[in-house]
């Protein structure tokens, strides 16, 4: 089975700080990790291998430090990695970037299944997986929290509101997995320096046969300001003479406030 | 210009109709609806157009042939779809079959000067407020439930359309569906959370809590450092673990980092206790006691009892 994972590289949210005046978030400088649920994807790729065989690819749009963040990758157990890098995509809304993820799968060629996070943890947008399936024409499964392949299906464990979902797919088949689906393994040294010596390949657009204009054409949603939200709190101060004082008023406080 | 409005959620497709109808009538455009269920109630709630299809049990595949036949029958601006799981699947395959923008989980929806779509949603995490708009001739938006609110329904007058498609036959099968069992710890819909932070020393001392808890009939969780690192617990609350929204959020020795905050923003009543005064928890809160709190804790519990 052969299967495709994207991973996105993002900055490292526990990172990350605001700017004190607009309050908008200093992602410049910050360390840079494949986006936890993404990763999840990964390691559940890494397992569906261990059970069936075949070979895990794993691709990105990035930058030149997406490189160095999908060692990780490599060192988990994915057996190449594929990134698109192209300058003029830095600023790509999600119908764009489906496009240019749709050519770099077919120039990727075959595969069985394409598997990504439900949502990476900056945009929050949990939008790739469901348009790549359409853009490719094939069925997706969304939401999967277990998943297990035998006979060219895949059969999957969805994880909705009320309901978990027992589903059944031909191959290929698009899959986006939740963060319940499993723990990732964390790499043992030696497969972190044998993971440079695995295959990289970087792309362009015009490797792709992508024309740039084309595609910035098709980048609609423009993100116009970015800032936390203020924080508007009754900020009351408990002070007392003693603990027990304090936490009688406190006590006071939360009964006066309906919730008891 | 037409404002088109799905979710198999009936309250939260009315809740949709509310916003759409109030844009619509800033701009004179008109409010379009697939139908679920009974068609009549969609032109009390503001549908100009009740659009009736048959869409059988929930299929990602079959709700975007019906949106999509929906599309051309009105021409839409925007399509807001519910963001519930189902609606967050059906939105961007929608976008993708359009090949237009697509904004996803959208608290507050309103117009630009030019008449485009500006919305506000969640990014970075939880931790940071995204104003986007789109500039393509439809865009496809989700809205979470209870963003906004739905109208006074009255009678109006709106038209009951047959919505014709073809028949799809999903290539994804349903094997069953199991109801989910209640969790003990179900941290997001829980009512009253306490909440663990670095100010505990050991795991032995997290105890402690267990009288406040029952006190207040209040679940029990921590910041990250309590379950990732030390794996006291075994899952947060923040950024990267449970974003929650209880009556009562109780924070002892927490320092409030924007990644736990982020999490708890959405709790009517914050409550901190910590014995640093500087700590960023306490500007955050409606009530903080700077304190000790292996003392304040028990005295709190103590004190609760008797003012119930």
């Amino acid at each position: 089975m052969r299967q495709v994972v994207l991973l996105k590289d993002i900055p490292d949210l526990t990172e990350i700080k605001l700017h004190r005046e607009t309050r908008a978030p200093i992602v410049e400088g910050v360390k840079r990790r494949i986006s936890e649920v993404d990763k999840r994807a990964l390691e559940a790729a890494i397992q569906l291998k261990e059970a069936v065989g075949g070979e895990i690819v794993a691709l990105s749009m990035g930058d030149d430090k997406t490189k160095t963040a999908l060692l990780e990758a490599l060192a988990m157990g994915a057996d190449a990695v594929y990134i698109v890098n192209e300058p003029e995509f830095k600023c790509l809304d999600t119908n764009a970037t489906s496009k240019v993820l749709e050519a770099a799968l077919k120039q990727i060629g075959e595969y069985d299944l394409v598997l990504t996070g439900e949502m990476t943890l900056d945009s929050l947008s949990s939008q790739m997986g469901p348009r790549l399936a359409e853009l490719l024409g094939i069925p997706q499964i969304t939401y999967v929290k277990e998943i297990t392949a035998e006979n060219g299906k895949v059969k999957a464990v969805r994880d909705l509101e009320d309901v978990d979902e027992v589903v059944e797919a031909p191959l290929p088949v698009v899959v986006s997995v939740v963060r319940e689906i499993n723990e990732p393994r964390i790499p043992a040294l030696m497969k972190i320096m044998r993971a440079k010596k695995k295959p990289q390949t970087v792309w362009d657009a015009a490797a792709l046969g992508l024309d740039v204009e084309e595609i910035k054409a098709q980048s609609y949603v423009k993100i116009t300001n970015l800032a936390a939200p203020k924080v508007e709190r009754k900020q009351i101060k408990i002070e007392a003479d003693s603990i027990e004082e304090a936490a009688k008023k406190l006590a006071e406080a939360i009964v006066s406030e309906g919730i008891m | 210009m037409t404002y088109l409005v799905y979710s198999e959620d009936r309250e939260l497709a009315f809740q949709l109709l509310g916003k759409a109808r109030e844009l619509a009538d800033k701009t004179g455009s008109s409010v379009a609806a697939i139908v679920v269920g009974e068609s009549q109630e969609y032109v009390k709630q503001g549908a100009d157009k009740a659009l009736k299809a048959d869409l059988g049990e929930f299929n990602v595949e079959t709700v975007k042939e019906a949106l999509l036949e929906a599309v051309k029958m009105t021409e839409p601006s925007v399509i807001m779809i519910g963001a519930t799981k189902r609606g967050k699947e059906v939105a961007p395959r929608v976008a993708a079959a359009l090949g237009v923008g697509c904004m996803t989980e959208c608290s507050s929806v309103d117009l630009g000067e030019d008449g485009k779509i500006i919305v506000e949603r969640l990014t970075y995490g939880g931790s940071t407020v995204a104003k986007e708009t789109s500039t393509s001739t439809t865009t496809v938006i989700t809205v979470p439930s209870r963003s906004f609110e739905k109208l006074e329904p009255k009678e109006r007058t709106g038209e009951i359309i047959e919505l014709t498609f073809e028949a799809v036959k999903p290539r994804v099968k349903v094997l069953k569906r199991r109801e989910k069992p209640r969790s003990s710890v179900d941290l997001e819909s829980a009512p009253v959370i306490i909440s663990a932070g670095r100010g505990f020393k050991t795991q032995e001392d997290l105890k402690i809590l267990d009288e406040l808890a029952e006190v207040l009939g209040a679940q029990i969780s921590c910041t990250r450092p309590i379950s990732a690192d030390l794996g006291w617990m075994d899952q947060w609350v923040g950024i990267s673990g449970k974003k929650v929204k209880p009556s009562l959020y109780v924070a002892c020795g927490i320092s409030g980092t924007i990644q736990h905050v982020a999490g708890i923003r959405d709790s009517q009543i914050i409550v901190s206790i910590n014995n640093d005064e500087s700590a960023g928890i306490h500007g955050l809160s409606d009530y903080s006691i700077v304190g000790d709190l292996y003392e304040v804790i028990p005295a709190l519990a103590k004190a609760l009892k008797e003012a119930s």
